[in-house]
């Protein structure tokens, strides 16, 4: 049994965001693969889990999910290995720091080298980011302004939309994937998701026919008009 | 005048029911349109994330005899100028959109404000709904009419948060299921508890202990015990009633009447009304996020029968349909769902992650007609499409 881990859903789910850790689960499961997916709450403890999401929250839930990670096994796990996925605001708390309630610079978990400032204006609206070749799409909608330093990979280039400063998207490391598009981003994009699944698992995976396909279809389409 | 002149001129040219497009003129006119036309009337305010449009009905409806009203759901300003330049009846019932709360508390002066609840709904519009609690708690802070009385939700931790700062407000016990964003308290960020209809947080804040409604069997307002035996399904449609009976009664409407007249509504603006297209019998149920979703399911019956969902995401409704994935669809397993509306494959997906039976209707004309009445959830624009095509 493989552990799939939503942390803090009450703080961290905005926009839908529950639907990563439903979409991954259902399209392992349907492969045969057996795995649990758990909830973590404002009062449990991070259990150990092969993979992590994030999702995005309003100022003050971030703020206080990034002090409950700080305190949990979650730092420590990550760095052995654990993957992530971190949308939006989770994708601002892995960094160094990160601004909230104004222009407050407040500390992240440091596990990546990324500084999020406040952007000049609100990012909202469709975002596409081309990622090596395959088009991934969703919906952004955020204050931040991000930039990446020590040499970290962005996961895209931006197509439509802002990502962190209208140029790139996110960040990739050996095992965090992050983004700005919710969507939610891997029910919205097959692909993605099965990429994600198959790093985990460190299997390669047969195509999973599914209903997801010709939304993910539809979007590209609209988002490349 | 010259805004009843462009309402009943765009009726003429078939834009609308003429309501908005008066109304926008209207703001260029003079952008204290609002302020003047509703100086020397009693007005109720109704706002909150879900049952507006209802609440305010049933305050019309209940106050009895003419009252000025934005029926056809124009919430903002440009409305609110509509529905009071065309009538100059003195009793004004009129609903606001969550976002225009301060700017419309400021230019009516009402007697009374009903704050339903708040929850997630069009994120790419309002953002962040704490945001929204913050900004209705600043506007009845710096309202300075202590005339004012607030009647209020004392279930949603939201609502509670803006409606506190005020020294006389009516706080009403009512079910309210939907709790999904005020899990993390608004003060303090830390976890809310909720046990049974009783919630606080460890920094102290709390359920107000004073309630003046109470909505169980039985409503009971300020000692007063009524029945309510509605014609609309639903438990936040009692809830809904329970509010505006209770802002009603701080006007001195008699409640009995008033009771009695509530329950007599069959549908509000072709809201839970049974209507006709292509051999099929619908039932119209308007669902906009996740609260309304959720709401709205519950009151469908456990019998495996079809249920029709039209989604769109245009202007109206919010760009981003990712609330699909909030709302617990789970809900509809046992039955098989017809997906409709220009987001019907974000449905579609949402439902097959979700293990629910679903079809993706193309084309319309394909659906087999069945002899049950069919229930038909749809978001803003969707429901308004499936009006119009549909007959009574």
């Amino acid at each position: 049994m493989t552990t799939f881990c939503v942390l803090y859903p009450d703080l961290l789910g905005t926009y839908g965001d529950g639907g990563n850790g439903l979409a991954v689960t259902q399209r392992a499961r349907r492969r045969g693969l057996d795995v649990e997916l758990v909830s973590v709450g404002l009062n449990d403890e991070v259990p150990d889990a092969a993979l992590y999401l994030l999702g995005g929250g309003e100022d003050g839930p971030q703020r206080l999910a990034a002090d409950l990670l700080r305190k949990s096994s979650f730092v420590s796990r990550v760095r052995d290995g654990a993957t992530v996925v971190a949308v939006c605001a989770g994708l601002q708390i892995l960094g160094s720091t990160f601004c909230v309630e104004g222009d407050d610079e407040y500390e992240g978990l440091g596990l990546v080298d990324v500084v999020t400032s406040r952007g000049e204006r609100r990012s909202v609206g469709e975002l596409a980011t081309r990622v090596e070749g395959q088009l991934l799409v969703g919906f952004e909608n955020h204050g931040g302004r991000t930039t990446l330093h020590g040499g970290l990979d962005a996961l895209g280039i931006v197509v439509k939309g802002r990502g962190n400063d209208g140029k790139l998207d996110g960040y990739r490391t050996k095992n965090i994937w992050a983004t700005y598009a919710h969507g939610p981003v891997l029910a919205m994009n097959p692909w993605f998701c099965d990429e994600i699944l198959a790093a985990v698992f460190e299997v390669e995976l047969e195509p999973l026919a599914s209903v997801a396909d010709l939304l993910y279809h539809e979007r590209c389409r609209v988002l490349s008009a | 005048m010259a805004v009843r002149t462009v309402n009943r001129l765009s009726r003429i040219m078939g834009k609308g029911s003429g309501t908005v497009v008066g109304g926008r003129v209207g703001m260029k006119i003079a952008p204290d349109l609002v302020s003047s036309l509703a100086r020397g009337r009693m007005v109720i305010l109704v706002s909150g994330t879900n049952g507006k449009t209802t609440t305010t009905a049933m305050v019309v409806a209940g106050w009895g005899g003419a009252v000025t009203t934005n029926e056809t759901g124009a919430n903002m300003p440009a409305g609110h100028v509509a529905a009071l330049a065309e009538s100059k009846v003195e009793h004004v019932a009129l609903e606001v959109d969550e976002a225009w709360l301060a700017d419309t508390l400021a230019s009516t002066h009402p007697s009374v404000v009903v704050l339903l609840n708040l929850s997630r709904d069009q994120l790419d519009r309002a953002n962040e709904v704490r945001h929204l609690a913050e900004r209705w708690r600043k506007a009845l802070e710096a309202h300075h009419d202590d005339n004012l009385v607030v009647v209020a939700n004392a279930n949603d931790p939201l609502v509670v948060y803006a409606g506190e700062v005020r020294a006389n407000t009516v706080w009403c016990d009512v079910p309210t299921s939907w709790l999904a964003d005020a899990l993390s308290c608004p003060k303090c960020t830390l976890a809310i508890s909720h046990v049974g209809s009783a919630w606080h947080c460890a920094c102290g804040f709390a359920k107000p202990v004073q309630v003046t409604t109470t909505l169980g069997d039985d409503l009971v307002i300020d000692g007063a015990c009524v029945t309510l035996d509605l014609s609309m399904p639903g438990e936040f449609n009692r809830s809904n009633a329970a509010m505006a009976l209770s802002a009603l009664r701080c006007v001195d409407v008699n409640l009995e009447e008033a009771v009695r007249r509530v329950n007599a509504i069959q549908s509000v603006v072709g809201r839970f009304s049974v209507r006709r297209w292509h051999g099929h019998v619908l039932r119209l149920l308007l669902a906009k996020n996740p609260s309304g979703f959720a709401a709205m399911m519950a009151t469908l019956a456990e019998d495996g029968s079809d249920v029709w969902v039209a989604i769109n995401a245009r202007v109206a409704d919010g760009h981003d349909p990712s609330w699909l994935y909030d709302v617990p669809f789970e809900m509809l397993r046992g039955h098989r769902v017809y997906c409709f509306g220009d987001r019907r494959l974000d449905l579609a997906t949402r439902l097959d992650y979700g293990q629910v039976d679903f079809v993706v209707v193309d084309n319309d004309e394909l659906v087999p007609t069945s002899k049950e009445t069919i229930s038909l959830l749809a978001n803003y624009t969707a429901f308004s499409d499936w009006l119009a095509r549909s007959e009574p």
